[in-house]
């Protein structure tokens, strides 16, 4: 009797440890880098190699992006197998998720989407589990393509971590053009302006700003430009590099002029995202607002409206001049396989075809300077001149300007603050979460 | 080593009773590693110092436990839970009770009823909360046919408390907003009590009512003295089944309303998810994890014991 039961016992191990070995690796790729399979004698570098590309690409324009991009590769290195593990949920949230769970076992993908700045560093570089891309930089002559500014996002001590493919710009306000024309309003360029402008349209009855912060970020996004408004550019590095305190004077003023700022959103910001916000700009139904480059793509593509005919665009006041920067980037994880095909995708991820076969589609611009802006729309045109000469910085809502535990606890603060308005508090709140940064 | 067994144990056992066992064994195993070890191993995680993506096992003590007391959001989102689960439980057992006492009056169609009431059930909690979502949304659905009258309810973006007072850093009180998710969830969750209750119903003998009436009851007191102490146990049934979804709850949130202004319709499912994926501090995460399990077994557990004592 016991016999048996020793058994069982012994057949239920068994089948624990092989559910918990059964991740080692999928069959799918199992035979890119043996050798010891002579059956494929075509290609030339000895078995078929392959490259997975792991992403949150799967919305409209993005997802054609990446599949232009995928079939330019194709076409450039049809010996290279091509997995494109996009992963759908809003703002890469579930795509994160997953991401670490397989970088924490030692499972990571052949390349991955990761914003440049401190979502890079702070991260993945921190853990170590990034090789340098230092000698495709050079190999490609990159060095000088890039902005210096970028690179830098891109990089820790003297080593580069990523290949950026595209710049999305969050300083910018859209605006309905009829609006204000109708009530004859110029663009402001400071933050004075704004509000003089705002109380003209508040008086007549236009919505100034529309704001949709079911999610923070939009909120968040607001008070970034409001402190690069107030701080310059080189100061706003300098606060979140931790040189510069929260509780400065000037962080407060910017603070205080956030809540002003928020007198003139519309009332239902709560329950509306950034799409259900920018309907109300297109409706005419608000004047303003301010958001990534990523609503021109809604407002084009989406809503059929016209560039510069139905809506414009000015830089948030106080930041004219100024780039605030987005940037999404690939790299190359400590551990994989096929470390010569993924460098042979991020050389064509930041080549100028590459660039310019993903953008367009995307609706942002690319992070080369010499790319082709007649590829472009007038957006696009007027962006990438903008690009070339304005003083970037990096966008706190988005992760570049700091790690994701200090953007999460910033937008929990931001959340608490659009209610609650207690300025000492929420200054208060940043600065317990600095450490963080 | 046969002599090692108890006469009376080697008899218990029959061939069929070790069969069993045998075949039980390899998913107890599982259950032990994969629920066991991992709760295990979330506590553990909530006494270290894992609060960055790079992995740091080292002991931290109380200290993730003592943030989170400390913390408005989660001190709000243990007021939310504690508003949710009594508004959701009440109004999921009165109109289970009352749907299916209308319902067990022996009416033409019964079972069309039945199943249009028992019909949401079949939806996952995320399809409800998107659905809610857009009979809520101020530019689609209920609200813009309320806008055509000229009245612009607030539902969720609603930060008032009702009946409030300051405690600690938080104004405790009912969030207005969490009745609008409440609703969503007692409308999918009624036909469940509902089910419970019909089933309670026709489980009581018409012997029983009969014998009431003889006696002079009025149709209310039957219900009253006879029914519904009936029909104890499937209540208690319903509040466990119901209390253990209300303190989990995250898909629908998730779905409808997010954290909400303010945090008035914020839920430690919400505040782990972001906490633990987003901001990677897995400590943290791991410790709301385990105060929402200790919030379950509170549940949970007094009603095992009693259940246990029930058998015996």
């Amino acid at each position: 009797m016991k016999k048996f039961f020793g058994l069982f016992v012994l057949l239920a191990l068994a089948l624990v440890v092989s559910a918990c070995t059964s991740d080692e690796k999928p069959d799918t790729t199992s035979d890119s880098g043996s050798t010891d399979k002579p059956k494929d004698t075509s290609s030339d570098k000895g078995g078929e190699s392959a490259v997975e590309i792991f992403s949150w690409w799967t919305g409209a324009g993005e997802e054609d992006g990446l599949l232009a991009l995928i079939s330019l590769f194709n076409e450039l290195h049809p010996e290279i197998k091509v997995e494109n593990a996009a992963v759908a949920g809003g703002a890469g949230t579930n795509a994160k998720a997953v991401l670490a769970t397989r970088m924490q076992g030692n499972d990571p993908p052949s390349t991955f989407q990761v914003h440049g700045g401190e979502e890079l560093n702070k991260s993945w570089v921190a853990a170590d589990k990034m090789a340098p891309l230092n000698d495709l930089y050079e190999a490609n002559g990159w060095m000088d393509k890039f902005p210096d500014a970028l690179i830098e996002m891109v990089s820790n001590g003297d080593n580069i971590y990523s290949v950026p493919v595209n710049v999305h710009r969050g300083n910018v306000i859209f605006y309905n053009m009829e609006v204000f024309k109708e009530h004859g309003i110029e663009v402001p360029t400071t933050v004075d302006e704004f509000f003089a402008v705002a109380d003209k349209l508040q008086a007549a009855g236009v919505v100034p700003l529309s704001l949709g912060d079911k999610e923070s970020w939009e909120a968040t996004q607001i008070f970034e430009n409001v402190l690069a408004a107030e701080l310059g550019r080189d100061d706003y590095l300098k606060l979140f590099a931790g040189e510069i305190d929260f509780t400065d004077a000037r962080v407060v003023a910017a603070a205080e002029k956030f809540g002003k700022i928020l007198d003139y959103v519309n009332e239902d910001h709560a329950s509306r995202n950034w799409q259900d916000s920018a309907q109300l700009v297109a409706e005419g139904k608000a004047a303003m607002i301010n958001m990534g480059d990523w609503a021109k793509g809604y407002f084009v593509n989406d809503l059929k409206l016209v560039t510069n005919e139905d809506f414009g665009y000015f830089a948030f006041p106080g930041t004219v001049g100024d780039f605030a920067v987005i940037t999404d980037t690939f790299g190359l994880p400590k551990g994989i396989d096929d470390i010569e095909a993924t460098k042979q995708f991020l050389t064509v991820l930041g080549s100028v075809e590459g660039q310019d076969a993903f953008n367009p589609l995307k609706g942002s611009i690319p992070a080369r300077i010499d790319a082709d802006p007649s590829k472009y729309d007038d957006y696009g045109k007027d962006t990438i001149e903008d690009f070339k000469t304005a003083k970037l910085f990096p966008s706190l809502a988005h992760g570049s300007a700091a790690s994701e535990g200090f953007v999460t606890k910033a937008n929990q603060a931001v959340n608490i603050f659009v209610t609650q308005r207690d300025v000492q508090n929420f200054v208060d709140a940043l600065q317990n979460a600095a450490p963080d940064m | 080593m046969e002599k090692a067994i108890p006469d009376k144990r080697k008899k218990k056992l029959s061939k069929d009773q070790l069969t069993a066992m045998a075949f039980l064994l390899p998913s107890i195993i599982f259950v032990i590693v994969f629920v066991y070890g991992f709760i295990s191993w979330t506590g553990y995680i909530s006494l270290s110092n894992y609060n960055t993506i790079v992995p740091d096992y080292s002991f931290a003590g109380l200290k993730n436990y003592l943030y989170l007391f400390n913390d408005f959001r989660f001190q709000a989102d243990l007021r939310n839970t504690l508003f949710f689960t009594i508004l959701f439980i009440g109004a999921v057992i009165l109109l289970g009770l009352a749907l299916s006492i209308l319902l067990d009056q022996k009416l033409k169609g019964e079972s069309i009823f039945r199943n249009i009431f028992l019909f949401p059930m079949a939806l996952s909690f995320i399809v409800t909360g998107v659905v809610w979502q857009w009979l809520l949304h101020p530019s689609t659905g209920f609200n813009k046919f309320l806008n055509l009258f000229g009245i612009q309810p607030k539902w969720y973006t609603d930060t008032t408390i009702l009946a409030g007072f300051k405690w600690g850093s938080i104004e405790f009180g009912l969030p207005v907003a969490i009745i609008a998710v409440v609703i969503a969830a007692v409308w999918q969750m009624t036909g469940f009590s509902l089910a419970m209750y019909l089933a309670g119903l026709r489980g009581i003998g018409d012997e029983l009512r009969e014998a009431a009436r003889m006696d002079g009851a009025t149709e209310f007191q039957v219900y009253m003295k006879i029914i519904l102490p009936q029909l104890m146990p499937i209540t208690m049934s319903v509040v466990i089944i119901m209390a253990h979804i209300s303190l989990k709850i995250f898909d629908l949130i998730y779905a409808m309303t997010g954290s909400g202004a303010n945090f008035v319709t914020d839920v430690p499912g919400l505040y782990m998810f972001e906490t633990t994926f987003r901001g990677n501090y897995y400590a943290n995460g791991a410790a709301i994890a385990i105060i929402m399990l200790l919030l379950v077994a509170v549940f949970i557990v007094p009603y095992l014991w009693s259940s246990r004592k029930g058998e015996n």
